[in-house]
């Protein structure tokens, strides 16, 4: 996989978290206790073999940066290739990622892979990047599309992919209502460096910005367009509620096996907290903790980010608590989402619906 | 090389007999702790949390674990330009080489690599305790003294005394005396095992000490009395806090035990004062519906459907429906099936336990297991 670079483009990802993604991108939002959104495609280039790594960052990067430091935890600190981030900074206003890459066109000459595999920065997946290059060589394709079916019940809109009995994109919808069965473009393709440079170029001297609608979907005729079909487990995340539902599907075991163990470990930044401590009084049940947490009251049903404190008779149950959190003695909590460093004083009740209630960043409540 | 005021050596290089099995693949300062740490962690934090940025490491029994555990020193952030961490093993030169004879013989071996970096004063200090300590109010201390040698002391039940390195002291903390492991001791200020001392004046009683034949090459037995009787200027540093050698299974097991309170004395939830350590990078650990943890430290990686209770389980350990765990530290990647019963045990990285079986039992004794055992269904074992 030395043959290919990656690009995580973060600038046609839609940030749709409501409060947790006012100030900061959706691939830098808390996940799974301990990771970040990005954390997963970051990791599966890594264990792919992918040693040269681009993010195109374009709104609220600061925490993502900040994550990301010199890319160590992801042993992208190389003095060969490794982790290159190029935020957007052009005086003009963002017109399309095409646009972003014709801006940074020296990375991608200078870079000596033959491939190139550009994705998003915001899918839970565990994907194996080396099966779709060897998928793309076998079929003789230009150009391999990531889908994945839609499984879930809620309404969504996406790009989705029209394809033949041996995988090959015919047609393309864009902005679609999906229905259950949809192939979803994951907004993830791979092809040789020099066709991606080409058409980048091309399609900005015609005026037109991004590439999946106006590179690639205008010449499906032109070129061989593979699907590629991903079948491993991956939950479409677009709301408030899809983010908390997912969330909580990780405490069935299945899930975390899935995601978390049996491909191998995602990475993510180090924070150097102590085990979870679990005091006299504490009462967990059926939870996901991190290090640093201190719990000294009842946690049920819920995900407990690093360094989250539960005072003595605090009830926790279906919630999401992110980074240093503080719940006060006696308080209740049921169905909402702390974003980080969220303090909840003393016998104070949050209750949210079954769409959980969100409660920003560092707020005291 | 620029020159350092102080630089740390730190020595790494005991076998820790009395902890047995345990350090039988590796050396005592990188014996597991509290559920995420090694040993030599404590020391290694107390380092960088005192702005102590070159630190010489001093290896000999086992050391692979240990040297690869220490890498560059990232982890402590001690991987610097000119200074940060330098593993020292035992050395060959052109008139031959030797084994580090004793604590003193390993810094007199290393005369040039302190001499390098020109300091005036050095730290030394091993990876055998369990503590946290500002280094920099000890050097402040020192100075402030005008000491050529300053021991940081902690005051220990008087019928333990007689276990340790005693200091006698005057009314200005000067030492005024020293007993290794007296029968009748007069003090009750132990020596922790830490001292400061002003660099050309070690160096000499380095070179002097190799003279003699008759010499254990030790500083408590040698350096520190051949330091008095010339006279020199000796002060005691008063150290409060929590303070624990590890170096027995026993130790070790209550050193884990203290960390369980509500209150424990030794944080190590302190932002201002975090042990760093390696970090293996694990998932959240996951709690069953079926599971109950009270009063126990739990690491990343762990999956738990059974009962734990006052236990510390290090990283990736596995607990299966319907097993109790009481009392007992459970090292890295241990897996414990269904119905396993475990009291007052320490079981070592890499033990897998069948459903069923029994470890330990309540005589108070500690059971040990070591690494890599796999304990048949149903088995009984109580071993020490």
């Amino acid at each position: 996989m030395e043959r290919i670079m990656g690009v995580i483009n973060l600038g046609n990802e839609k940030d749709s978290l409501g409060d947790l993604t006012k100030h900061r991108c959706q691939a830098s939002v808390p996940f799974g206790g301990r990771y970040r959104l990005v954390d997963f495609t970051l990791s599966n280039f890594v264990k792919s073999g992918v040693r040269n790594v681009g993010v195109f960052a374009r709104n609220y990067y600061r925490s993502l940066l900040d994550h990301l430091g010199s890319g160590k935890e992801w042993d992208l600190d190389r003095q060969k290739d490794g982790l290159f981030i190029m935020p957007y900074y052009s005086n003009e206003s963002y017109k399309g990622d095409i646009q972003h890459f014709y801006d940074n066109l020296p990375y991608f000459e200078r870079s000596k892979e033959e491939y190139i595999l550009v994705t998003q920065g915001s899918i839970v997946w565990n994907i194996d990047f080396r099966h779709v290059f060897e998928e793309h060589k076998k079929q003789g394709a230009d150009i391999t599309l990531i889908y994945k079916d839609y499984i879930q019940e809620e309404k969504a809109v996406y790009h989705t992919l029209d394809v033949d009995e041996n995988e090959r994109v015919q047609a393309v919808d864009l902005e679609k209502i999906v229905n259950q069965g949809d192939n979803v473009f994951l907004n993830t393709y791979l092809m040789k460096k020099s066709l991606f440079i080409d058409l980048m170029k091309e399609t900005y001297e015609q005026g037109n910005y991004d590439f999946f609608t106006d590179a690639i979907r205008t010449n499906l005729e032109s070129y061989h367009v593979q699907g590629f079909h991903f079948k491993g487990y991956m939950p479409f995340i677009h709301s408030v509620e899809s983010f908390y539902n997912h969330s909580m599907n990780l405490l069935d075991e299945n899930v975390l096996q899935q995601l978390f163990y049996n491909h191998g470990f995602i990475y993510t930044k180090v924070n150097h907290g102590p085990p979870a401590k679990y005091l006299q009084s504490s009462q967990v049940v059926n939870s996901l903790i991190a290090n640093g947490c201190s719990i000294a009251g009842t946690v049920e049903n819920s995900i407990l980010f690093r360094g989250v404190k539960v005072h003595k008779g605090a009830i926790i149950r279906n919630s999401i608590i992110m980074q240093k959190g503080e719940i006060g003695e006696g308080a209740l909590l049921e169905n909402v989402i702390l974003d980080k460093d969220v303090k909840v004083s003393k016998d104070r009740i949050l209750k949210g619906d079954e769409i959980p209630t969100v409660f920003a960043k560092s707020s005291h409540l | 090389m620029v020159k350092k005021e102080m630089i740390a050596m730190l020595l790494a290089g005991g076998q820790g007999t009395r902890l047995k099995d345990l350090t039988t693949k590796l050396a005592k300062p990188a014996v597991p702790f509290g559920g995420k740490y090694r040993i030599i962690d404590f020391t290694l934090s107390n380092c960088s949390n005192s702005g102590i940025e070159t630190v010489g490491v001093l290896t000999q029994y086992q050391p692979y674990i240990l040297n690869s555990y220490i890498g560059i020193g990232s982890a402590w952030d001690l991987d610097r330009k000119h200074r940060g961490i330098s593993v020292l093993p035992p050395y060959q030169g052109q008139k031959g080489g030797e084994w580090y004879k004793g604590t003193a013989n390993a810094i007199y071996q290393n005369i040039y690599y302190i001499d390098q970096y020109d300091p005036e004063y050095v730290l030394v200090i091993s990876g055998d305790h369990i503590y946290k300590m500002d280094y920099s109010k000890m050097f402040k201390y020192h100075k402030e003294k005008g000491a050529d040698a300053t021991i940081a002391v902690l005051e220990v039940p008087w019928d333990e005394a007689s276990r340790f390195g005693l200091m006698n002291t005057n009314a200005t903390n000067k030492i005024v005396d020293f007993e290794e492991k007296p029968k009748n001791p007069k003090s009750n200020l132990a020596s922790m095992g830490i001292y400061i001392f002003t660099w050309k004046v070690l160096k000499q009683f380095l070179l002097e000490d190799e003279q003699n034949e008759l010499s254990s090459n030790d500083f408590g037995k040698d350096i520190i009395p051949a330091m008095l009787n010339k006279e020199k200027k000796l002060y005691a540093y008063e150290f409060q806090g929590y303070w624990k050698d590890v170096g027995t299974i026993k130790s070790l097991w209550e050193a884990n035990m203290d960390l369980l309170s509500d209150n424990p004395e030794l944080d190590i939830n302190d932002p201002t004062w975090k042990i760093y350590s390696v970090n293996p990078n694990q998932p959240p650990q996951y709690i069953a519906p079926e599971a109950r943890v009270k009063r126990s430290l739990v690491n990343e990686g762990c999956l738990v459907y059974g009962n734990v209770e006052n236990s510390v389980l290090f990283y990736g350990v596995y607990v299966g429906l319907g097993s109790t765990i009481k009392e007992s530290i459970i090292m890295p990647d241990v897996k414990i099936g269904a119905n396993v019963t475990i009291k007052k045990a320490i079981i070592a990285s890499g033990t897998v336990i069948e459903d069923g079986s029994v470890i330990g039992d309540d005589s108070g004794e500690i059971t040990l297991f070591v690494e890599d055992h796999r304990i048949a269904v149903d088995s009984t074992v109580i071993s020490r």
